[in-house]
């Protein structure tokens, strides 16, 4: 049995209440955290545990803490990242929901290591059952001393506020956030300076994904060494990934960082498979913004090797045949996928999304979307295909904040690896724009 | 339908609700609770009118239009009257995977309604919204917290069925 850090009792009945997650040996990071170390002791765990944001970036949590600003007299800010919104991806909504208190205590050790004595967790609005969730688990937590004034009779304070969005894909990008929690639109900053330096009202401030943090209690009571132990080389620890799509089994699993593609994809104990009668057309290993790939470079990277799910392996071979680890949405195509549909889909999503700030993403995101739309529906023109390529490089690398990036990768890598799929839409406009109607030529051939 | 009364009043315990919210940020830091602050008004009133957020807006002490360029940015928050029951309906690619498509067109002929249109019985409001993050369980809509999940037509008929009581 694969080793379990976030889930191993996701499934113990009650353990949604304090009095249930305690006796599973909860909150002990907490006392350990504030009865034996310094906040140093506890940042140093972090940057030894290795562990990558799970938001998607995948940057180094501990070396983030170490950015941290320190001046005299300016409060510091904690931000946990529940904005989840990237298609494809579940899994923080899935484990907020069954175990809050693994986050909150999360947040309390992460907290005490950045001297934070106010600290948010900002949820997408759309999941307002789970904040009731969240702030019952916080009222229950400070009902047993472990947050407000003089946490354990240590001295140290910590007030939990947990923040409704309003319905923005955007507010996922840490700096528009921050701007959500200070009640405007969620607009990103422009970088330098950064949250770490001046981040929430102005202060040095961490935005960590929910995921991220929940991991910190294990390390804590482990060590950061035990924690770098699991997974595989800079891939350290273990990731949520949400799967969805054309397979047996969607869900929420937990898995070990290195198994392999085929692994997760086919044994029972994950996805168990392409659903029944069907078989594997194309993968978004990472979120709807990671390229996606053709059956042929999922289980395999270009060089015969085995795919492993790691954000090393699924990367390998770069753009041209390899994507990312994203947030760990899996999303599984069967042939019955339109990988035009598909991608004309995304271009909604991102048009329908792009705050506005940005001309190429604001311009770019409206005529990729209305340039897809016209082809799947038998309008198109084979200049199109070129022309979506070209807009998809002018948004790339341009825009203040990764969404651009995030609109145009989906876009290049299905034109890339699916070109075939796009012609024949422009070349069989009457059959193409039929409702359902897929192009079998690249699987089949 | 519900119209904003004037003069426009929360509620006490929604009152108390927006104090509370309030006080939860540092001094000088209020405006903050503008998008906690602005669900509890559409908990209240089913929609945010103007006259709610320049309400809102005095309640926080800040300008009128601080609220609506906010309330206008945000998905979440309807700017016109709704049905009793609104349906904010997924139609991002995972749950399409999952035949979204078929089961909105469905819906919409069910209910004799677009996007953005209401039942003329007041009861049903719908709204097509992306991702909601249950994409494993999709096809997927929401009513207010709830969340319907892994939707057929059988199932599509039942909701409407057992709302429409």
């Amino acid at each position: 049995m694969a080793i379990k850090i976030l889930t191993e009792h996701i499934n113990v009945p009650g353990i949604e209440t304090f009095e249930v997650y305690r006796k599973q040996g909860g909150y002990s990071a907490v006392e350990k955290v504030i009865k034996t170390m310094t906040p140093e002791e506890v940042v140093e765990e972090a940057k030894k545990s290795g562990i990558r944001g799970r938001g998607g970036a995948g940057f180094p949590m501990g070396m983030k803490w170490g950015f941290l600003a320190k001046p005299e007299g300016v409060p510091r800010y904690l931000v946990c990242n529940a904005d989840e919104s990237e298609p494809g991806t579940f899994k923080d909504h899935h484990l907020m929901k069954c175990i809050p208190h693994l986050l909150i205590e999360g947040m309390i050790v992460s907290s005490f290591a950045l001297g934070a004595n106010k600290s948010f967790i900002y949820v997408r609005g759309e999941l307002m059952y789970v904040i009731r969730i969240l702030e019952k688990a916080i009222e229950e937590a400070k009902a047993n001393g472990f947050l407000g004034k003089n946490i354990l009779g240590s001295g140290y304070d910590l007030e939990l506020v947990v923040q409704p969005g309003g319905g923005a894909y955007i507010c996922g990008e840490e700096t528009a956030l921050l701007e959500s929690l200070e009640g405007k639109r969620g607009n990103p900053r422009n970088k330098p300076p950064f949250p770490a330096v001046k981040g929430l009202y102005q202060s040095p401030t961490v935005v960590n994904n929910v995921e991220s943090i929940s991991n910190m209690p294990w390390v804590i009571n482990n060590g950061g060494d035990a924690y770098a132990a699991i997974g595989i080389g800079r891939s350290t620890g273990t990731k949520l990934i949400s799967a969805s799509g054309h397979i047996q089994k969607p869900g929420v699993y937990e898995i070990e960082l290195g198994v392999s593609v085929d692994e997760f994809l086919n044994s029972d104990e994950y996805c168990g498979g392409v659903r029944k009668g069907h078989y594997l057309k194309a993968l978004v290993a990472g979120g709807s913004s990671v390229p996606i790939l053709p059956a042929h470079l999922i289980t395999k990277t270009a060089a015969g090797e085995d795919r492993l799910m790691s954000y090393e392996s699924l990367s390998d071979g770069g753009f041209a045949t390899g994507t990312m680890l994203g947030s760990g949405g899996f999303i599984v195509f069967d042939e019955t996928a339109c990988i035009v549909r598909n991608t004309w889909n995304f271009s909604r999503f991102y048009h329908h999304e792009s705050c506005g700030q940005c001309s190429p993403c604001r311009e770019g995101t409206g005529w990729m979307e209305k340039v897809l739309h016209r082809i799947e529906h038998g309008h198109g023109s084979m200049h199109d295909i070129d022309l979506l390529v070209d807009v998809a490089k002018k948004i790339e690398g341009n825009t203040i904040c990764p969404l651009g990036d995030a609109a145009a990768w989906p876009v290049a890598s299905a034109i890339r690896h699916f070109r075939d799929e796009f012609e024949w839409h422009i070349t069989n406009p009457h059959e193409a724009s039929q409702p359902g109607a897929v192009f079998m030529g690249a699987v089949l051939a | 339908m519900t119209e904003t009364p004037n003069p426009v009043a929360f509620t006490p315990e929604r009152l108390a609700k927006v104090k509370e919210i309030i006080a939860r940020y540092p001094e000088g830091r209020q405006k903050s609770a503008l998008l906690p602050v602005l669900h509890v008004a559409q908990e209240q009133w089913g929609w945010v009118s103007s006259e709610v957020m320049d309400h809102v807006a005095e309640l926080l002490s800040i300008e009128p239009v601080e609220v609506y360029e906010v309330a206008t940015f945000y998905t979440m928050y309807h700017l016109d009257a709704v049905g009793k029951h609104v349906i904010e309906y997924c139609r991002t690619g995972p749950c399409c995977l999952m035949g979204g498509e078929e089961i909105y067109d469905y819906l919409k002929q069910k209910l004799g309604i677009q996007a953005g249109q209401t039942t003329p019985d007041g009861l049903f409001t719908l709204k097509e919204v992306e991702c909601l993050a249950a994409c494993g369980w999709g096809p997927v809509f929401q009513i207010r917290e709830k969340f319907y999940m892994n939707l057929t037509r059988e199932r599509v008929d039942e909701i409407i069925e057992e709302l429409s009581k």
